[in-house]
C-alpha cells in the first residue's frame, strides 16, 4: 500500500504556490495540506496525482486571527487548533465542541480546516459548520483572490467550486453574537468515525424567549451539508417547546434526500436535529 | 510459594515495550526482493489471460509469474479434515482458468523494492469474463468447475430418535438465525520472508506462526524437498486468532521464488489485501428446531445449517462446520439430536477458524433457542437453562457425538454452580429490578445471558525438551508456537514450579523447526494443556535427574534432596552441603563419570504428553444493554465474563485472554462484518469500513475466573483459556438486546446494527 | 519521480537519507533509520500503530511524507527508555499486562506519552477519548487504560 510515484514541490510563498499550481494543475497536480485525506487515498491508489504542491511551508498560511468580527482561518491551521477556544464568544466554544468529533487526536494534529472543506466529504464536520455559519472561502490563484460563499462552495460529493489551480488560502467565519446558543449532535458507528448524520443548530432568542435568529444545518446524509430554511422559519419568532422542536426535526427529516439507506438516515436525521435543537435551547 | 498460579509479569514484554520486537516486516536480508501479488478484481469470472509483460518492462522488476509459471506446484492441501473428496476444491497458489473471489492471487511480481513491485503489479493485464457470483450459502448450490457443484459435503451427525422427540413434544420451537462474516484481523498483517542458503542447501521461511512443523512438512513436499532441508522460524507474531499461520498461497510463492531467483524474497501483506485474502470466518445460517416438553425440558434438536466457506476450501477442510455440528449442544442434556451442515462454497474470501470457531456461532444459536424455549413455555430464562444442564453427578458426560475426530466427553464441570456464582457477581436480581424501574420510566433496557462450553487441549500429543546448562540457565524447547498470548511465560512458570528454579531463568524457544523435530503449534487453546502438561512432566523428570545426580555428588539419598531457586540441597534445615543445577549439569557433561551411567549426557530430558480427549472449560456471560430509541445504538452498560478454567497458571494472563477475547466477540456482536455488494465486490476493505471496537466501545467489564472443575485429563488440571472470552458474546448481547426490545425473539442476526435495531423498534 | 536528500532528527540523532517523495515517514524510520519499533498496521491512518511524536505532538507516521519531517524533532518508541531504565509508561505496560502480542504497543506508548506530557492529571474520560485513537486487537484495552493511569500516578510522584 505505497502511493504511486509523484513529484513533490514545497513552495515557501503564496505566489510560488500559485505558480506551481498553475503549472501542474492541468496535469492533475494537487495541493497537499494536512494529508489526512489525500495521503490515505494515495496509499490506496484511489488518487494518483503526479505532482503535489505541499503548502505546509508557505509563509502566512498558518494564521488564525480575528479581524473585524471575522475569524480568519489560514490554509494550514490544523483541526487541533480549535480544541482550545480559538475565537471569542460562542464561536470558539462551538468550534471546540465540533473539533472533538473529527477523527482522532493525532489526525487532528495534521488535518486542516481548509483541507476538510476542499476535500468536501459529505460526512465531514467543518463543511457543515461552514454552511450553517455562512462562511466565506477565499480562493487564490495567479488570477488573484476570489471570494466564494459557503452555500456555493460545496457542490456535492467530494466536489467544490474551486478551480483546479486555485488554492483555498483562508476561510472566514463571522463571530457569533454573545447571546447565541448552539447545539451539535452527531451519530457515528464508533468513536472518531465519520458521521452517519449530524446537525448543528445556532439560535438567538429575545428577552421573551422567542427565537430571533435560527440557523439549522444537516450533514452526513445528503451529498453536501446545507441549511434547512423551512425548519429555520418554523423556529423563528416562536418560543421553542418540545412539540415545535419535534416538528422542526420532522420537517428536516422529510426534506432531506439521503444518499443511501433512506429510512434509516431519515430516522437519524430526525434524532440529531431534535437533539441539536434541544441543546441550543437548554 | 510455587510460581504456578501466580500473576507474575511476562517474559515476553521487555523487547516489545522497547520497540525491539522482530515482527515479520522487521526481518530483512541483504539483496532481498519484494513480492507483490496481483489479485482478482471480480468475484467470479473465467480467467482468459494474464499478461505480465508490461510489468516486466518496468525498471527494478526481476520476475513476474502467472499460473503458467507455477504449474508444477500442487494446490494448498488440508491438514485437518476427515471428510473425503474435498481435494478438487483446494486453492491453487495462482488462479487457473477461473477466479472465485475478489482478492484471489492471479499473478506475482518480484522487484527491488516494495513500491516498485506495486507499480508493476498495476501494469499486469488480467482478462476476465465475468460469471454470476454466488453470494448466499443458503441459496441452491451453483457450479464450481463444470464437473462439481458448490456443495462439497454435508456434515451429518445424529443420535437418539429425533422424529419421535418431535412427535411427543408439547412445543416445537423453530428459529432461523444468521451469524455475520467476520474474522480475526490481527493488528499485524501477514508476512513471509524466504531465503535459500545454497551453502547449506536449506530453505528458510521467516515470519511464520501457528503451525510451523506441519507447514514445513507440506512446503517440503509441495516443492519436492526433504523436510530436514526446510526450516521455519517464528519471530514475534502480532496476533493470530486462528487466521495467521495457516499455509497460504503467498507462503509457497516466496519459497518458490527464493529457490528460483536465488535471492531472499520478502512479502508483507497490506491491510487491504489482508481484508480480502486472509481467512474470513463465522458466516453461517441455521434453521434449528427444538422439541420440548411442557416444562421446557429439551427432548430433541434438529439443526440444519449452511456454512459459507467462500471461494475455496483451505487448510482446515470442513473443520468449522464440523465443530458447529458437533459442539452445538453446549452444557445441555439433549436426548436426541440430528444435524445437517451444508458446507458450501460462495464467491467470497475463503473462510476458516477464528477464535472460538463453531462455538461463537453455536452459542448464539443455542442460547437464542433457549430464550425462545423459555418464552414459549412461559418459564424464566434462567430456569430453562438450569432445568436442562448436564448435572455435576453425570460427569464425565459422554455424548454420542464426535467433533474434531474425537468423541465429545465433557470431562468435568458444575454448570449450575457457576451460573449461581455468576448471577450473584452480576447482581442479576438487583439489575432485573432496576431494569423494570427504568422501563417503567420509558427507557429501553434489557439483560441477557449466554451459557457455554468451550473446548481446549486438542491432542494427540506434544513434547518438550528441557535442559539446564553449565551456568544454570534453563532452556525449554517446544514445538508449540506463540501468537502473543504469553506462551513463554506460562510454560516458564510451569517448568520453574516443577523444577525448582526462578521462572525468569527459563528461556522458552518455540516455533522453530530447526530446534525440535516435532511440534503442533498454537491453536485450539491447546498450548497450556498439551505443552503445559509435557513441560510439567519434563520439569519433574529433570528435577528427579538433578536429584539423582546430586545425590551422588553430595553423598546423600536422592529423596532427601529438594531444589529451590536452582540449588539442590538436603530438605531438612538450610545448612549442609548443596550444589547448583549448573554444577549438576557440569557433572553430567559428556565424558564425565556420572554421564556414562545414562543414555545421553547433560542435564536434559525430553518429555511427551498424550491425550485422546479434549478438555471442556465452561462459562457464562451476562450483559446489560440500553438502546437509544433515536438512533438504534446499543450501549452495553455492564458485562460479566465468568469462566471456569480448571486451574489458572497465571491468573493475570487468563484475565487478559478473557478481556481481549471479549473485545473480539463484541466486534462480532455489534460492529464487524465483511460486506459485499450484489456482484461480490467486497465493501469492507479498509479499517474505516471494517469496524473493530476501540476503547470507547468497551463496556465496564467484570471477569470472574473460577477453578471449581480442574480437568482430570492432565496432571496440572488446566483447561485452555484462550477462547472463552469470545464464545458467548454474540449470545449474551443478542439476548439482552432482545430483552430490551420486549423479549419477542426479534434478534436473529449478528452483528446487531443500529439500523436493524431501529427497524425492530418499529420507528 | 523526485528523489530528495533529507535529514531526519529522531530521538536526538540526525539521520541523513536519500529517498523518493512517496516514502512515508513511517517507512523512512523503519527502512532508512533502522527504527522498526514504529509499526504499520494499516497504512491508511486508522489503527495508530505508527504513532510517533512530531515536535511533541502525536501524528500518524503513515500519513506523512518523510520529506515533510525535515527540521522536526521526531520521537519514537526507541527513544523512551534511558539505557536500562524504562520510561514509567513502559514499566506500567509490563506491570499491568497492557500488551499481548505487542504489535500495537509502540503506538499506544507514544500516544500515551503525548497525553501525559500535555496533561499529567488527565481525567479518565479524556484518557479514554484520546486512547480511542488507536486499535489493539489483543488486550480489550482495559489494562492499557490501567497502565496509563498507573504511569500518570508514578510520574506525578
Ligand atoms: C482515520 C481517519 C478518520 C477521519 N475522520 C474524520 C472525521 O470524522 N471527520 C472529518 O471531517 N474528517 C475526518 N478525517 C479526514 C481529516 O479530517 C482530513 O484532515 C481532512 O478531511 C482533510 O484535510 P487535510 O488538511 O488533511 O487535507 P489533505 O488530505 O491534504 O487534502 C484533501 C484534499 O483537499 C485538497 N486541499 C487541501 N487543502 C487545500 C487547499 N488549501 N486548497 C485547495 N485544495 C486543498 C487536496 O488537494 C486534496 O484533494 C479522517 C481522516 C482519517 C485518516
Ligand atoms: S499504520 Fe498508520 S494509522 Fe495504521
Ligand atoms: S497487544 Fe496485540 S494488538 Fe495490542
Amino acid at each position: 500500500m505505497k502511493p504511486a510515484p509523484f513529484h513533490w514541490h514545497a513552495p515557501t510563498t503564496l505566489a510560488e504556490a500559485a505558480a506551481l499550481l498553475a503549472e501542474y494543475a492541468p496535469q492533475d497536480g494537487r495541493v497537499l495540506a494536512g494529508g489526512q485525506s489525500l495521503l490515505p487515498a494515495m496509499a490506496l491508489r484511489i488518487a494518483r496525482p503526479p505532482h503535489l504542491v505541499d503548502i505546509n511551508r508557505v509563509a502566512g498560511l498558518d494564521l488564525l486571527e480575528v479581524v473585524d468580527g471575522v475569524l480568519r482561518i489560514g490554509a494550514v491551521v490544523r483541526h487541533a487548533a480549535f480544541l482550545r477556544e480559538a475565537a471569542p464568544g460562542p464561536l470558539g466554544a462551538l468550534l471546540a465542541a465540533v473539533a472533538r468529533h473529527i477523527a482522532h487526536w493525532p489526525i487532528r494534529q495534521r488535518g486542516t480546516f481548509c483541507g476538510s472543506l476542499c476535500h468536501a466529504d459529505p460526512a465531514a464536520e467543518w463543511p457543515l459548520v461552514a454552511a450553517v455559519l455562512d462562511a466565506v472561502m477565499v480562493a487564490h490563484s495567479l488570477r488573484g483572490d476570489r471570494r466564494i460563499a459557503a452555500a456555493a462552495f460545496q457542490r456535492g460529493l467530494l466536489d467544490t467550486a474551486l478551480e483546479p489551480d486555485e488554492l483555498l488560502r483562508a476561510v472566514e467565519l463571522p463571530l457569533l453574537a454573545a447571546d447565541a446558543r448552539f447545539g451539535f449532535e452527531e451519530v457515528s458507528r464508533r468513536a472518531g468515525d465519520f458521521a452517519q448524520a449530524m446537525a448543528l443548530a445556532v439560535l438567538r432568542r429575545g428577552p421573551d424567549g422567542r427565537v430571533t435568529e435560527a440557523r439549522l444545518g444537516l450533514g452526513g446524509v445528503e451529498p453536501a451539508p446545507r441549511r434547512f430554511p423551512q425548519a429555520e422559519a418554523m423556529l423563528r419568532g416562536a418560543i421553542p417547546d418540545a412539540a415545535l422542536i419535534d416538528a422542526a426535526a420532522h420537517s428536516v427529516a422529510q426534506a432531506a434526500q439521503p444518499m443511501e439507506d433512506e429510512g434509516y438516515r431519515r430516522a437519524l436525521t430526525r434524532t440529531v436535529v431534535q437533539r441539536a435543537l434541544l441543546q441550543a435551547c437548554a | 510459594m510455587s510460581v504456578f498460579g501466580q500473576s507474575v509479569t511476562r517474559l515476553e514484554d521487555a523487547p516489545l515495550v522497547r520497540g525491539q520486537g522482530a515482527f515479520a516486516a522487521d526481518i530483512d536480508f541483504p539483496r532481498q526482493l519484494h513480492m507483490r501479488v496481483v489479485r482478482a478484481e471480480m468475484a467470479h469470472a473465467r480467467l482468459l489471460s494474464v499478461d505480465v509483460a508490461p510489468a516486466l518492462a518496468l525498471p527494478g522488476v526481476v520476475a513476474a509469474w502467472s499460473a503458467a509459471d507455477v504449474q508444477g506446484v500442487p494446490p494448498i492441501p488440508f491438514r485437518a479434515t476427515k471428510v473425503r473428496g474435498l481435494e478438487p476444491y483446494c486453492q491453487p497458489i495462482l488462479a487457473r482458468d477461473r477466479v472465485r473471489y475478489v482478492g484471489e492471487p492471479v499473478a506475482v511480481i518480484f522487484a527491488e523494492d516494495a513500491a516498485m513491485a506495486e507499480d508493476a503489479a498495476d501494469l499486469v493485464l488480467v482478462d476476465l469474463e465475468e460469471l454470476p457470483a454466488l453470494l448466499d450459502a443458503a441459496a441452491p448450490p451453483g457450479d464450481f468447475d463444470g464437473a462439481r457443484d458448490t456443495e462439497p459435503t454435508i456434515v451429518r451427525k445424529a443420535y437418539g430418535d429425533v422424529d419421535a422427540a418431535f412427535r411427543e413434544a408439547a412445543h416445537v420451537v423453530a428459529l432461523d438465525l444468521s451469524i455475520g462474516r467476520h474474522s480475526g484481523v490481527p493488528m499485524e498483517t501477514r508476512g513471509a520472508i524466504a531465503r535459500y542458503d545454497a551453502a547449506m542447501d536449506v530453505l528458510e521461511l521467516h515470519g511464520t506462526a501457528k503451525k510451523q512443523h506441519w507447514n514445513r512438512d507440506e512446503i517440503a513436499r509441495l516443492l519436492g524437498r526433504a523436510p530436514s532441508s526446510v526450516h521455519l522460524f517464528e519471530g514475534h507474531v502480532g496476533g493470530g486468532f486462528g487466521v495467521r499461520g495457516e499455509l497460504y498461497p503467498e507462503d509457497l510463492l516466496v519459497c518458490l521464488a527464493a529457490l528460483r531467483l536465488g535471492r531472499p524474497v520478502k512479502w508483507i501483506e497490506d491491510r487491504r489485501e489482508h481484508l480480502v485474502a486472509t481467512n474470513h470466518s463465522r458466516e453461517q445460517r441455521h434453521r434449528i428446531r427444538a422439541a420440548v416438553d411442557a416444562q421446557g425440558q429439551i427432548l430433541g434438536i434438529d439443526n440444519v445449517f449452511f456454512h459459507d466457506q467462500g471461494g475455496y476450501i483451505r487448510t482446515h477442510g470442513a473443520r468449522v462446520a464440523d465443530m458447529s455440528a458437533g459442539l452445538l449442544l453446549g452444557p445441555y442434556r439433549v436426548p436426541a439430536y440430528r444435524v445437517a451442515g451444508h458446507f458450501r462454497l460462495t464467491n467470497k474470501t475463503p473462510a476458516a477458524t477464528y477464535r472460538s470457531p463453531g462455538r461463537f456461532e453455536g452459542s448464539f444459536v443455542r442460547e437464542r433457542l433457549m430464550d425462545a424455549i423459555a418464552a414459549r413455555c412461559g418459564i424464566d430464562r434462567l430456569a430453562v437453562r438450569q432445568r436442562n444442564f448436564v448435572g455435576v453427578a453425570e460427569m464425565p458426560y459422554a455424548r454420542p457425538l464426535d467433533a474434531l475426530g474425537t468423541d465429545v466427553v465433557l470431562d468435568s464441570g458444575d454448570y449450575a454452580l457457576l451460573l449461581d456464582k455468576a448471577l450473584a457477581r452480576f447482581g442479576w436480581d438487583a439489575r432485573q429490578a432496576d431494569v423494570a424501574r427504568r422501563r417503567a420510566a420509558g427507557e429501553c433496557v434489557g439483560l441477557g445471558l449466554g451459557f457455554f462450553v468451550e473446548k481446549s487441549g486438542l491432542g494427540p500429543s506434544d513434547g518438550v525438551r528441557l535442559t539446564v546448562d553449565a551456568t544454570g540457565a534453563v532452556e525449554l524447547v517446544t514445538g508449540a508456537a506463540s501468537v502473543g498470548q504469553g506462551v513463554e511465560t506460562v510454560l516458564a512458570q510451569i517448568a520453574a514450579a516443577a523444577l525448582g528454579v526462578e521462572y525468569r531463568r527459563v528461556r522458552v524457544l518455540h516455533g522453530r523447526t530447526d530446534r525440535i523435530e516435532f511440534g503442533s503449534g498454537a491453536h485450539a487453546s491447546r498450548v497450556t494443556v498439551m505443552s503445559g502438561s509435557a513441560t510439567h512432566q519434563a520439569g519433574l523428570a529433570l528435577a528427579a535427574l538433578a536429584k539423582a545426580t546430586a545425590a551422588a555428588m553430595l553423598q546423600a539419598p536422592a529423596d532427601s534432596l529438594t531444589i529451590e531457586a536452582g540449588v539442590v540441597r538436603r530438605a531438612e534445615g538450610a545448612g549442609g552441603a548443596s550444589v547448583t543445577l549448573g554444577e549438576v549439569a557440569r557433572a553430567l557433561a559428556p565424558g564425565s563419570a556420572l554421564s556414562r551411567e545414562r543414555a545421553t549426557p547433560g542435564l536434559t530430558v525430553e518429555s511427551w504428553f498424550h491425550s485422546d480427549h479434549m478438555t471442556y472449560p465452561y462459562g457464562v456471560q451476562m450483559a446489560q444493554v440500553a438502546i437509544d430509541r433515536g438512533t438504534g445504538t446499543v450501549k452495553v452498560e455492564h458485562y460479566l465474563c465468568a469462566y471456569d478454567v480448571g486451574r489458572a497458571v497465571n491468573p493475570m494472563l487468563v484475565e487478559g485472554q478473557i478481556v481481549g477475547g471479549f473485545a473480539q466477540g463484541l466486534g462480532g456482536a455489534l460492529y464487524e462484518a465483511f460486506r459485499y455488494d450484489e456482484r461480490g465486490q467486497p465493501l469492507s476493505t479498509t479499517f474505516a469500513d471494517y469496524l473493530m471496537p476501540t476503547i470507547a466501545e468497551m463496556p465496564p467489564l467484570d471477569v470472574l475466573v473460577t477453578e471449581d472443575a480442574p480437568s482430570p485429563l492432565n496432571p496440572i488440571g488446566v483447561k485452555g483459556a484462550g477462547e472463552g472470552g469470545t464464545n458467548a458474546v454474540g449470545a449474551a448481547i443478542a439476548s439482552a438486546v432482545d430483552d430490551a426490545l420486549g423479549g419477542r425473539g426479534l434478534v436473529t442476526t449478528l452483528p446487531i446494527t443500529p439500523r436493524d435495531v431501529l427497524r425492530m423498534l418499529g420507528t | 519521480m523526485s528523489e530528495h536528500a533529507v535529514t531526519l532528527r529522531v530521538n536526538g540523532i540526525a539521520h541523513r537519507l536519500q529517498l523518493p517523495a512517496r516514502r512515508s515517514l513511517a517507512d523512512a524510520l523503519r527502512d532508512g533509520c533502522g527504527l522498526t519499533g514504529t509499526h504499520l498496521g494499516c497504512e491508511h491512518g486508522v489503527c495508530g500503530a505508527c504513532t510517533v511524536l512530531l515536535d511533541g505532538v502525536p501524528v500518524r507516521a503513515c500519513l506523512m511524507l518523510a520529506v515533510q519531517a525535515e527540521g522536526a524533532e521526531i520521537r519514537t518508541v526507541e527513544g523512551l527508555a534511558q539505557g536500562a531504565t524504562l520510561h514509567p509508561l513502559q514499566q506500567a505496560f509490563i506491570d499491568h499486562h497492557a500488551l499481548q502480542c505487542g504489535f500495537c504497543t509502540p503506538g499506544f506508548l507514544m500516544l500515551a506519552v503525548a497525553m501525559l506530557e500535555e496533561d499529567p492529571d488527565m481525567p479518565e474520560a479524556e484518557m479514554v477519548h484520546r486512547l480511542s485513537s488507536n486499535l489493539c486487537r489483543c488486550t480489550g484495552y482495559a489494562n492499557i487504560l490501567k497502565a496509563v493511569q498507573a504511569a500518570a500516578a508514578a510520574m506525578a510522584r
